[in-house]
């Protein structure tokens, strides 16, 4: 197969302007209507997909399993060996979140978790990914100028701090352990939890101080 | 493929500029678009790594003005067309024209919960031993094949230390082309900064990337 021929199939207009998509609301409403005709797609699986990822599936999750590391020394013992049975343990399993993997930030060491190729994300313990994770922007200079992107979200950390990347490109899914913030003793699980950003389960924020709550 | 996806150390996109207090969805047919492509992927039809080259072989110009569902959905209707399911003509024209190909299966919702809660595993065991141990210096490949693959191009013939064997996974550059699940081992490689980005590297900065035994080379 020659070059030519190669990009032919995928699309033969591309020259031309392609207003097919210029509503997508639009577009993605006829297609709805198209494979429900054919009887392809069930509207009410749509609607329990969306109300799973809404109010069930989200960074809430990863949050309790990262409380459950501070607070109990055994289950980050066992978060370290295999993520994915101690994140199960507690009822978050699934959809890209098969193979998990938990990367621990140490006051020597600070983890930043990316996809460079598409949007690969831990579904399961953070729930659907935000915009800017999916957008050229932080998938080209995360790898890069990591440090610069950590100052886009108010990050500034000592020159010294080694920096360690995680680009996800097979299927192992990575959750950052952020640091336990100083003061924080005599807060249970559930206090903690709140302290636990979806940011900082990504490296691109860290855990707040409970002054930061109030 | 050298596609406008892999865009690890490109630059000009501009700050990150991330959204406070950001909506799960932004628009009511960011809703469709997410259950219609799991609604679709549940036919059986294509594998996860399908859909991921059919995304790729967006034209650069629109993949970068995409939004990723649009980005979505653009692939989603290429797969629709490849595999019998629904045609560029019939979704433009909003209805139904021909008889769809049949799917394995079509998602209800009662098989939702089920369906999320068990994802789509897809660790697979070898027979062989795996070739690299922790602390064993590679060399990633240096190739560019029209096809997908998951080493990315600014980690390609670069020498890292294996971090840690992972496991055995299938093969996505095979499988994406119908070709098998060819399962290999899976190795997490780390790079200094400076070995890929050369002058002006940040010195506190590693970088890995998770590596299929065929993508490298002992040093």
């Amino acid at each position: 197969m020659d070059h030519h021929d190669h990009h032919h199939h995928d699309d033969d207009d591309h020259h031309h302007h392609d207003n097919r998509y210029s509503d997508m609301q639009a577009r993605v409403k006829a297609l709805e209507t198209v494979l429900t005709e054919k009887g392809l797609i069930d509207p009410a699986a749509i609607d329990a997909i969306v109300e799973t990822y809404e109010t069930k599936v989200g960074p809430r999750n990863g949050a309790r399993v990262v409380a459950k590391a501070w607070s109990d020394p055994d289950f980050a013992d066992w978060l370290r060996r295999d993520a994915t049975a101690a994140i199960a343990s507690l009822g978050f399993t699934g959809r890209q979140g098969e193979h998990m993997r938990a990367v621990f930030n140490t006051p020597e060491t600070h983890n930043l978790v990316v996809c460079t190729l598409c949007s690969c994300y831990p579904w399961a313990v953070l729930g659907l990914p935000p915009v800017w994770y999916k957008a050229p922007a932080y998938r080209s200079r995360a790898v890069i100028d990591p440090r610069g992107v950590l100052a886009e979200f108010g990050v500034t950390l000592p020159d010294d701090t080694k920096i360690r990347v995680w680009d996800s490109t097979a299927e192992l899914r990575y959750l950052v352990v952020p640091m336990r913030p100083d003061g924080t003793q005599d807060l249970d699980e559930e206090a903690l939890a709140d302290l636990v950003t979806r940011n900082a389960m990504i490296g691109t924020g860290l855990a707040l101080a409970p002054e930061q709550l109030r | 493929m050298n596609g406008p996806h892999d865009l690890g150390g490109q630059m000009g996109f501009g700050p990150v500029a991330p959204e406070q207090n950001e909506p799960v969805f932004h628009a009511e047919w960011e809703k469709l678009a997410l259950g219609i492509t799991l609604s679709c992927g549940a036919f059986g039809a294509w594998t996860l790594d399908e859909s991921r080259h059919a995304r790729e072989n967006i034209p650069p110009a629109q993949y970068l003005g995409a939004s990723y569902y649009e980005i979505w959905i653009r692939a989603l209707e290429t797969l629709l067309e490849r595999h019998g399911f629904a045609s560029d003509e019939e979704i433009s024209a909003g209805h139904k024209l021909q008889e769809p190909a049949k799917p394995k299966r079509v998602l209800t919702a009662d098989m939702v919960p089920g369906v999320l809660a068990r994802g789509g595993p897809c660790d697979r065991p070898v027979d062989t031993e795996p070739r690299f141990a922790v602390g064993d210096r590679v060399r990633t490949r240096n190739f560019n094949p029209v096809t997908h693959t998951r080493l990315p191009r600014y980690a390609r013939e670069k020498t890292g230390v294996v971090e840690a064997v992972q496991g055995s996974f299938v093969f996505a550059d095979d499988n994406a082309h119908g070709h098998g699940e060819n399962p290999q081992w899976v190795y997490t490689v780390v790079f200094d900064g400076g070995e890929i980005w050369g002058e002006g590297a940040d010195p506190t900065l590693t970088v890995s990337i998770d590596a299929w035994e065929s993508y490298l080379e002992r040093v």
